[in-house]
């Protein structure tokens, strides 16, 4: 295959032969610099892993997600963080002085999204906020299994869950 | 540069990180230890601890970006990693436990048939 864009290929055909991904080389290209003391030879050494990983890993990548809203995915992120704050004082509390009277249950979310890519931040963000852990999806039936560590109004908690983080990704990768 | 030249506020603020940190990180042992279940238990590691850690690499960033005099990266791609990791090894464990039956006819309820 080299052999071949030697002899014909154009230059935008090589690197992105040699760069499956390129975003993605590009951010380990970038983390491997910012690990290390930038130097010439990290630069060489960081091209290189970069473009080796992200060709190996490229069949793990089922289909490539488009981020339509960069800036809308930052502020995601942002309330994202505010919740994850909030959701471990409410579960640190819950720990420390309600710890026998908690009714855990499991219940299922019915997906809406359908972008694999999408679908892993939900699942992330549902297991980082108030005591609630994604324990598995299902892609036929296009839900996700949710572990709640104090159970009260399923129906409530479904309708949050879509209108805080569903919706919100749903525009971001305009899925 | 030593550390007690750092002005009195900014070592107060490392301070508080710290403790905070270091009491989330606690509040979710005392969970570990506390809670029923294998599906309550995994709430821990996701959150407090996550919180916990989060707040000593902060307070760590912030130390050592002011004894160095440069912005020290390390501990905020330490950060990312543990919160774009911790869901995934949560819903790894949550998986293998549903396979393997683990927690049924424990206090969960709705646990689910397959």
């Amino acid at each position: 295959m080299i052999r071949h864009w030697l002899r014909e290929g154009t230059p935008h055909e090589l690197v992105t032969a040699l760069v499956a991904t390129p975003l993605f080389a590009g951010f380990l290209l970038l983390l491997w610099l910012l690990m290390n003391e930038f130097s010439f030879g990290h630069l060489l050494l960081g091209s290189a892993l970069a473009v080796v990983i992200s060709r190996v890993t490229q069949p793990f990548w089922p289909e490539r997600s488009r981020i339509k809203y960069p800036g809308r995915l930052l502020l995601y992120l942002g309330r994202l963080l505010m919740d994850i704050l909030k959701s471990n004082l409410i579960v640190a509390r819950r720990i420390l002085f309600h710890s026998r009277q908690l009714q855990p249950g499991f219940f299922t979310y019915p997906l809406t999204l359908t972008d694999d890519f999408a679908v892993t931040m939900l699942a992330s963000t549902i297991s980082l906020t108030p005591g609630t852990v994604s324990a598995h999806y299902d892609r036929e039936g296009r839900t996700l299994l949710i572990h709640c560590l104090h159970l009260e109004d399923e129906a409530a908690l479904i309708r949050d869950i879509h209108s805080r983080y569903e919706l919100p990704l749903q525009e971001i990768f305009d899925d | 540069m030593t550390p007690s030249s750092m002005p009195f506020l900014l070592e107060l603020f490392i301070s508080l990180l710290l403790v905070a940190g270091a009491l989330f990180a606690l509040i979710g042992s005392i969970g570990l230890a506390r809670l029923q279940d294998f599906f309550m238990r995994l709430h821990g590691p996701t959150k407090a601890s996550t919180l916990g850690l989060g707040c000593l690499l902060i307070g760590s960033l912030l130390y050592f970006s002011f004894q160095k005099g440069t912005v020290s990266v390390h501990e905020a791609i330490v950060t990312v990693f543990l919160f774009a990791t911790a869901p995934v090894s949560a819903h790894m464990m949550a998986k293998a436990a549903l396979f393997r039956a683990v927690g049924k006819g424990g206090p969960s309820r709705n646990y689910p048939e397959n």
